[in-house]
């Protein structure tokens, strides 16, 4: 059986490919294509009467798969179905590094769901605690929501929203200049923000129109989203040229990062780098440059 | 004997002075005498050369037992010229012991399977074997060892004489009444007519089947009056549906386009690539797909790529036409895109298999070439390719210009998926050896690149562009870890073909086929 690292709350999440889980030579190998994560889809994907196969087909993934660096995420169904309580068993047997809240809308459905994961936990022997979790916004009472959800518990990494069920709440369609989701991107982010976790934006679902996909995913990156959901492998580069940082950006970063290590070191703690004043503030941020781009193969150092 | 693959060759097939695969460029420099056919004197005026029939035209040539007879594969899987000729000649006229000498054989030969099984047919040479007729060669039915050719071997033999053709068929979409032949026109259209040109000047014999007669001269000709002795006007010469495919369209699967992307990644990290460089890509989804990166490459470097050579189809042609290539030169074509683009398109030409791949001569285009993309059935440790053998042993593939271009090009890429179903495409030992390891040089897989170490100079390109590669020792363990090891094929001890190297040094033997029993 494949035994998966302990799972990384904050870690590089620029890219999350959904799949079906139930198609095996979709999901046998989804690593190969340098997604940070796949999401394995329990929900929407796979039929009412298919869920009990989808789930021996995502368990015997699970543990037979090694998919590496690359993060394992579930889908599992949404809290008003009979599906979802055998979804997180199945989840936690199999060693999943987190799951997908679909349809989140309260704090309460974050805690039901750690509820049950920790009793799964217990159940299979998985460490209590090792399972992550993440909640999908659907619709507006869940953006309203945004930051009781985020900060309902120490296992949430992430919230994302849904585009398609949340357009349909709000009787409003795709617009290619994100008029059409703006106050729920930017009311999600900022409660992301504040809680400390991570914020993903919905799927692009028209693989034809590279155009378009590119100015949403550039409209993303200005927002301050930390990723994007995928449909399709061919859109990964693109999310990840867009997400890399400027050279200019990594250069100020190492600079900063070792100047403050160097300062730390002789009891200084604030100092410039290049005229601008630095001081810790700053240094979370310049590490989180680094990291992102030592994942771009922009930067080889060992500062991060 | 052992030879420079690790095959083992036996003896009695050395007899006659054949030598073992030594190693790439083993015969440099050495001289060839050709060999010339003897033909006969059309010295009185001739109106026409037509006959009625194809029997009376291999009556007219003086066709016989034991004779060997060659076919061109232009006509693809829609050939009807293979069948009707030996049809003539085994049901008509009654003859035996032939030899058929084909650039390649397919599917659409099944009949001939039964003319091996009764004996009629005794010999094949050809690089392509697929379908019954590669069945029953594998099960030993043929009653000599069949040989199987490159397509710059191929040549390569009939100018030595190694083969010597008796009577050479020309599958014409259109001639004129003395034999002058294009692959344009008519309702068969195939475009080049490569492979039928060697055979046409050394064969003691030219029959041209069309169906599409037009008024003399059709010009200008691929295979000229001067060598023709018949023409003969049959009602089809083959399935134009089958001959050439809807137009090649490049694959949407995410793992073709990932691979896609990485042999263009290898090949722009290259010195090779700069303006004017040259490239041969196969039509499998991957190696197709390629192109597609390296348009990408070529815009962002500014560059064009000099000359395209190869199996013709459309995304080659769309570059030629975007001004994006040189020249498109082309020994076959793939689609009606290619089809109807060859000598029509500006810079778009024909060439026949010897300039093309032969490399025995002194100038074929293979040897200036900077890159191919090449795909494969399975790729040892050793870089050693097979296209020619399936798992099971049997004949089913051709090594067509794959080992010419592998050995004559600067970069030579293999593109395919690690594994197939549950066969490990990347494994121990090939089945059977068709490109030598030592003409291989870098393998682009769906879970990673791998490097021949007799390139470091490429190595380093890799890692100074930042590509990843890992040994190729490593991808074959992560293929056994996916699909399993496999045990071995069995087989008999009983060469039912030799496979031999461009150079006409024995590469491998394929043995007779052990029936599975659990």
């Amino acid at each position: 059986m494949i035994k998966r690292p302990t799972p990384e709350r904050f870690r590089l999440r620029r890219t999350m490919m959904f799949m079906n889980a139930q198609k095996p030579g979709l999901i046998k190998d989804a690593y190969i294509y340098g997604c940070d994560s796949i999401m394995l889809d329990l929900e929407d994907a796979v039929a009412e009467n298919q869920k009990d196969a989808a789930r021996f087909s995502l368990y015997h993934a699970l543990t037979t798969i090694d998919y590496g660096k690359t993060e394992v995420i579930v889908r599992i169904n949404g809290l008003d179905t009979p599906h979802w309580q055998e979804d997180i068993r199945v989840c936690v047997a199999g060693g999943a590094d987190g799951i997908r809240i679909a349809k989140c809308e309260s704090a309460q459905d974050v805690k039901t769901v750690e509820a049950a994961v920790e009793a799964a936990e217990k159940e299979f022997g998985v460490e209590v605690g090792r399972t992550l979790l993440m909640a999908a916004l659907e619709s507006p009472k869940g953006v309203l929501n945004a930051y009781e959800i985020c900060s309902a518990s120490d296992r949430m990494f992430g919230v994302a929203i849904s585009g398609g069920d949340f357009r349909k709440c709000m009787q409003t369609k795709f617009d290619p200049s994100g008029i059409d989701m703006l106050v729920a991107r930017g009311q999600m982010l900022m409660a992301a923000r504040a809680a400390g976790i991570q914020c993903f934006d919905t799927v692009f679902t028209d693989l034809d129109d590279n155009e378009g996909f590119e100015a949403e995913v550039r409209q993303n990156k200005a927002m301050g989203f930390d990723g994007k959901s995928l449909i399709n492998p061919k859109q990964i580069r693109l999310v990840h040229e867009v997400f890399a940082p400027t050279e200019k950006e990594v250069l100020q970063a190492e600079a900063m990062v070792s100047a403050f290590r160097e300062a730390a070191a002789q009891g200084i703690g604030v100092f410039t780098v290049n005229g601008k004043m630095v001081d810790v503030a700053f240094i979370p941020g310049a590490e989180r440059t680094l990291k992102l781009a030592k994942a771009c193969g922009m930067y080889e150092g060992d500062l991060v | 004997m052992k030879n420079a693959v690790g095959r083992e060759i036996p003896d009695f097939l050395l007899e006659g002075g054949k030598e073992v695969y030594q190693g790439k460029n083993y015969m440099d420099g050495k001289y060839v005498q050709k060999a010339t056919p003897k033909t006969r004197r059309y010295e009185k005026p001739q109106e026409s050369k037509i006959v009625e029939t194809i029997k009376d035209a291999l009556i007219a040539c003086g066709a016989r037992d034991g004779m060997t007879f060659s076919f061109h594969h232009h006509l693809r899987e829609g050939d009807f010229v293979v069948n009707m000729v030996m049809k003539a000649a085994i049901e008509e006229l009654g003859l035996k012991d032939l030899t058929i000498a084909a650039s390649s054989l397919g599917a659409a030969h099944d009949l001939i399977a039964d003319y091996i099984e009764e004996g009629k047919v005794i010999g094949i040479q050809t690089s392509g074997i697929r379908g019954r007729m590669g069945q029953v060669v594998s099960e030993g039915k043929l009653k000599t060892t069949a040989i199987i050719r490159s397509h710059g071997g191929r040549p390569r033999a009939i100018e030595a004489g190694e083969v010597h053709i008796d009577i050479a068929f020309v599958g014409a979409p259109t001639s004129d009444c003395v034999g002058n032949s294009r692959g344009i026109g008519g309702k068969s259209n195939c475009g080049s007519l490569g492979y039928a040109m060697t055979d046409a000047k050394f064969a003691d014999h030219v029959v041209v089947i069309t169906d599409c007669l037009v008024d003399f001269p059709n010009m200008p000709a691929s295979v000229e009056a001067i060598d023709v002795d018949a023409v003969v006007v049959v009602d089809s010469i083959g399935n134009p549906k089958k001959i050439a495919s809807a137009a090649a369209r490049i694959s949407q699967n995410p793992r073709d386009l990932m691979m896609a992307e990485n042999v263009a990644k290898v090949i722009a990290s290259t010195p090779y690539f700069r303006d004017g460089f040259s490239f041969q890509t196969g039509v499998g989804g991957p190696s197709l797909a390629a192109n597609l990166f390296l348009e990408k490459y070529m815009d962002e470097r500014g560059i064009k790529m000099g000359w395209a050579i190869g199996g013709i189809c459309k995304p080659m042609v769309e570059l030629l036409k975007k001004g994006k290539i040189g020249k498109v030169i082309d020994v076959q074509d793939f689609d009606l895109d290619a089809v109807n683009s060859i000598n029509q398109t500006p810079n778009h030409f024909e060439m026949s298999a010897s300039q093309y791949a032969n490399p025995a001569n002194k100038g074929a285009f293979v040897n200036k070439l900077d890159f191919v993309v090449l795909a494969a059935l399975e790729i040892d440790t050793g870089f050693n390719v097979n296209v020619l053998t399936g798992s099971d042993g049997v004949l089913r593939g051709a090594p067509g210009g794959h080992p010419d271009t592998a050995a004559g090009s600067k970069v030579c890429i293999i593109v395919t998926p690690l594994v197939r179903g549950r066969m490990a495409t990347v494994c121990e030992k090939v089945v059977t050896v068709t490109t030598p390891g030592d003409c291989v040089d870098v393998l682009v897989t769906d879970y990673g690149i791998a490097v021949n170490p007799l390139r470091p100079d490429l190595i380093k390109c890799l890692d100074d562009a930042g590509i990843e590669h890992v040994s190729i020792e490593s991808l074959k363990e992560k293929a056994y870890s996916i699909v399993g090891r496999p045990d071995d094929v069995q087989f008999e001890d009983k060469v039912v073909a030799i496979l031999e190297a461009r150079d006409g040094t024995i590469l491998d033997v394929i043995r007779q086929i052990k029936p599975y029993t659990l």
